[in-house]
């Protein structure tokens, strides 16, 4: 528990601690769902800092008090915050310090201080040990972000926060009608592969069904595993290619379906179809062997050139910098087009606002978690983040100027051509269980000869036996 | 003097039994209490829902499947371990034949004595990632890279034999310290009785049937009972080897992994309190019963 690095109390500090409007407002957004938690613990908020709404301090602030953030330490890192962020932060309210933590299991740690109502002000909540969401905020620990995306951007003049996003991204870390997570990083999802390997070979990426099937085919011959995804541990890569595909078949509507727990929404032709696609592309094209390895695994082998294409995202990139050979040049292609009725273009993409960052309801400073986030959302912390992870963020424009990646350059050219063609699913957040559900019939369907028909019948089942929480 | 005694006695137990209730008896009621709530472990509220997390146990398939682990386990890992763990004691005690009379063991037996017990002392995590390269799906892994050698494809050890892999690590790892504990029953077994049998002309192997065996069932029944408990986690084992923290598709799946998986990735305390209940419950009928079962048989000496 060496992280429990409790801030100094917040009564042994001189400045003026009231309990304000603020904090009854933040409380009820959660009433609503709490009143089903009677008889339990006591649910008074703690005594919560705010400081002057001001111009210049637009959320209430308080100047002197601490504010406690814990970054996940994974693929992107930690440097971004403590080198941009929290600079950022600290430059603006120097009396007030910034208490930052990393962890890679966010869940071991954080859980029991949210269960004794003590949690840190901010979270980034990331990682294969990441609390559910979509529990938390049903347990009334996430602040609503409204007045934050309300707020005028740090340094975009003229425009508020939520008019600096990328369209979509409010919406994602959007709870029945409220924002409570902000989700940070934009991630382009397809497949990723080799700009070296297929200049050599003189390949270009696939646009149709039949070209990608040919190009794999071509790949086979060479001694590559054509395609491949890591069966041990992320399964949800490649679940989150069969839906890509549906949703290209049948629309984007397909995963509102699945998403708002519809009856016969994993039955739908469309997934049915794109799981017979996929599945055939896994008993002919995969390798058995890489149902035992693990993401880091399969990515090095790919590094090598022994795999052809491997479904991820933008972050990819900057995950394997240290096993990157030299000129291997990242580029990510979007999943090809199923059918000739498709109703997607081939263009379109799986692209979404994701990484969540929230703030903690119960925190001793909650305005300034959410002061945190708009430093995060000024153009110059969005400008950094990119610079040090290689990945874009939600704020529009932020990226102009940089020198971006061979990944990234590709991405951003996938997301251009996509226009309005993209879209995303939220059930995995939403419905931990049916996350873990779809982890297993996706290794069943890829690696261990299951049919299209098992995966759909076996996910609608479990999806009519999870309780609806969340509808958009 | 007389009448200060029961102050003293308590004076004496109030320490240990204040710290027994404090960090034993209170967390084991406190899970109990926890199972008959919906407590999500994310905030300090929760409802009393009865016996409603013990039902939804009932019905939840992948409970039956870890069962099933468990039972499996319970059956093959005593049976397996104890054979072997009999069996190279007897050769570190008395394989050596008979020398003046006294039965001796093999040469090197104190070498080999270390070795067996080494894997002991390794913590269960990194036995789990030495294994994950023993096992590994391709030629990286030693085994397939081993039967590369004769021509045979890669075997998928934890796709397709997930659980006799991990029922390998944990004989692999626990034969050790049984071999030490029955070499040590063996050793006080008096030696006249081997003399006698030596002198009746009984071959090694009626030695070990007849006499060994017998005279060590108490030891045996212990062993049984650890056994039997390590049969019932097997957790870390298999989080750190398996695909899938217990798959593929719930193949290797155990209770624990379970209650991991619905407590902390999908905060649901009280249903991963009620499985921990329904598992304590198991483990305490089992060593019950294996205690209880073999009491007549005892042999004294």
């Amino acid at each position: 528990m060496s992280n429990h690095t409790d801030s100094p109390s917040a009564l042994n500090r001189r400045s003026v601690l009231r309990r304000t409007a603020a904090v009854g407002l933040l409380a009820t957004p959660a009433a609503g769902l709490l009143s089903a938690c009677v008889g339990g613990g006591t649910d008074e908020p703690t005594t919560q800092a705010t400081g002057q709404v001001s111009a210049e301090n637009p959320l209430g602030v308080s100047t002197e008090t601490p504010v406690e953030v814990v970054i996940f330490d994974g693929g992107l890192g930690t440097k971004y915050a403590t080198d941009v962020h929290i600079p950022s932060y600290q430059a603006k309210f120097p009396k007030s310090k910034v208490t930052y933590s990393s962890t890679q299991e966010v869940s071991t740690t954080l859980q029991p201080r949210f269960a004794s109502n003590t949690p840190p002000d901010m979270v980034n909540n990331a990682g294969s040990k990441l609390m559910d969401q979509g529990k938390l905020v049903e347990a009334g620990q996430v602040a609503d972000l409204s007045d934050l995306f309300a707020a005028p951007s740090l340094d975009i003049a003229g425009k508020t926060v939520g008019e600096t996003l990328i369209p979509g991204t409010i919406e994602q870390g959007t709870f029945n009608g409220k924002p409570y997570v902000l989700n940070y990083a934009y991630t382009v999802f397809g497949l990723w592969y080799s700009g070296k390997l297929f200049k050599d070979n003189g390949w270009t990426a696939p646009t149709t069904w039949a070209d990608f099937t040919a190009l794999l085919d071509k790949m086979k011959a060479k001694g590559i595993t054509p395609y491949s995804y890591a069966g041990a541990n992320a399964a949800y890569y490649q679940y989150l290619v069969i839906l890509t595909t549906a949703a290209k078949i049948g629309g984007p509507d397909v995963l509102k379906a699945i998403d708002n727990l519809e009856k016969g929404a994993w039955t739908n032709d469309a997934v049915k179809q794109a799981a017979t696609l996929w599945g055939e592309i896994g008993a002919k094209y995969g390798n058995k062997a890489h149902l035992g390895l693990k993401h880091t695994e399969v990515q090095l082998q790919q590094n090598q050139y022994k795999v052809g294409f491997y479904p991820s995202g933008s972050w990819l990139e900057n995950e394997q910098s240290k096993d990157t050979p030299a000129g291997f040049d990242y580029q990510v292609a979007a999943i090809p087009g199923a059918t000739a009725s498709d109703k997607l273009p081939a263009t379109g993409l799986y692209a979404a606002a994701g990484e969540m960052y929230f703030v903690a309801s119960k925190g001793k400073n909650v305005q300034g978690g959410k002061e945190y986030l708009r430093h995060m959302l000024s153009k110059a912390g969005a400008k950094g983040f990119t610079e040090l992870t290689k990945s874009l963020t939600v704020v529009t424009g932020a990226a102009e100027g940089l020198t971006l990646s061979p990944g990234l350059t590709s991405a951003n050219a996938a997301l251009t051509a996509a226009g309005a063609a993209n879209f995303s699913f939220r059930w995995d957040a939403w419905y931990k269980n049916l996350d873990d559900e779809c982890r297993a019939a996706t290794n069943k369907l890829m690696f261990q000869g299951g049919t299209a028909d098992e995966f759909c019948t076996r996910m609608q089942a479990a999806a009519d036996k999870t309780e609806k929480k969340f509808s958009r | 003097m007389r009448q200060g005694k029961y102050p003293f006695v308590i004076g004496f137990l109030i320490a240990p039994l204040a710290l027994y209730g404090m960090f034993v008896l209170r967390p084991i009621a406190a899970a109990v209490q926890v199972s008959m709530t919906n407590w999500s472990g994310l905030s300090p509220n929760f409802d009393f829902v009865g016996l409603e997390n013990f039902q939804k146990l009932l019905d939840d398939d992948k409970v039956w499947l870890a069962a099933k682990h468990h039972v499996f386990l319970l059956v093959t890992l005593p049976v397996i371990t104890i054979a072997l763990a009999l069996f190279f004691a007897f050769l570190l005690n008395m394989g050596g034949g008979t020398r003046g009379g006294m039965m001796t063991g093999v040469w090197g037996s104190k070498f080999y004595r270390v070795v067996f017990f080494l894997p002991q002392v390794l913590a269960v995590v990194i036995v789990g990632v030495i294994f994950g390269r023993v096992y590994a799906p391709d030629g990286s892994g030693v085994l397939n890279r081993f039967l590369e050698l004769f021509g045979v494809d890669a075997v998928q050890f934890m796709a397709e034999y997930g659980l006799w892999s991990i029922l390998g690590v944990l004989v692999w790892q626990a034969v050790g310290f049984y071999v030490v504990l029955f070499a040590a029953g063996m050793s006080s077994i008096p030696a006249e009785i081997y003399e006698a049998a030596v002198m009746d002309g009984a071959s090694r192997v009626t030695i070990f049937f007849r006499v060994t065996i017998p005279l060590l069932m108490e030891t045996v029944k212990v062993a049984w009972v650890y056994l039997g408990i390590l049969a019932m986690d097997a957790f870390a084992l298999v989080m750190v080897l398996s695909i899938d923290e217990g798959g593929p598709d719930g193949a290797t799946t155990v209770l624990p992994v379970q209650i991991y998986k619905s407590g902390i990735r999908e905060s649901d305390y009280g249903y991963a309190s009620a499985l921990g209940v329904a598992l304590a419950v198991f483990t305490i009928i089992f060593a019950v019963l294996s205690l209880r079962g073999g009491k007549r048989n005892a042999v004294e000496h």
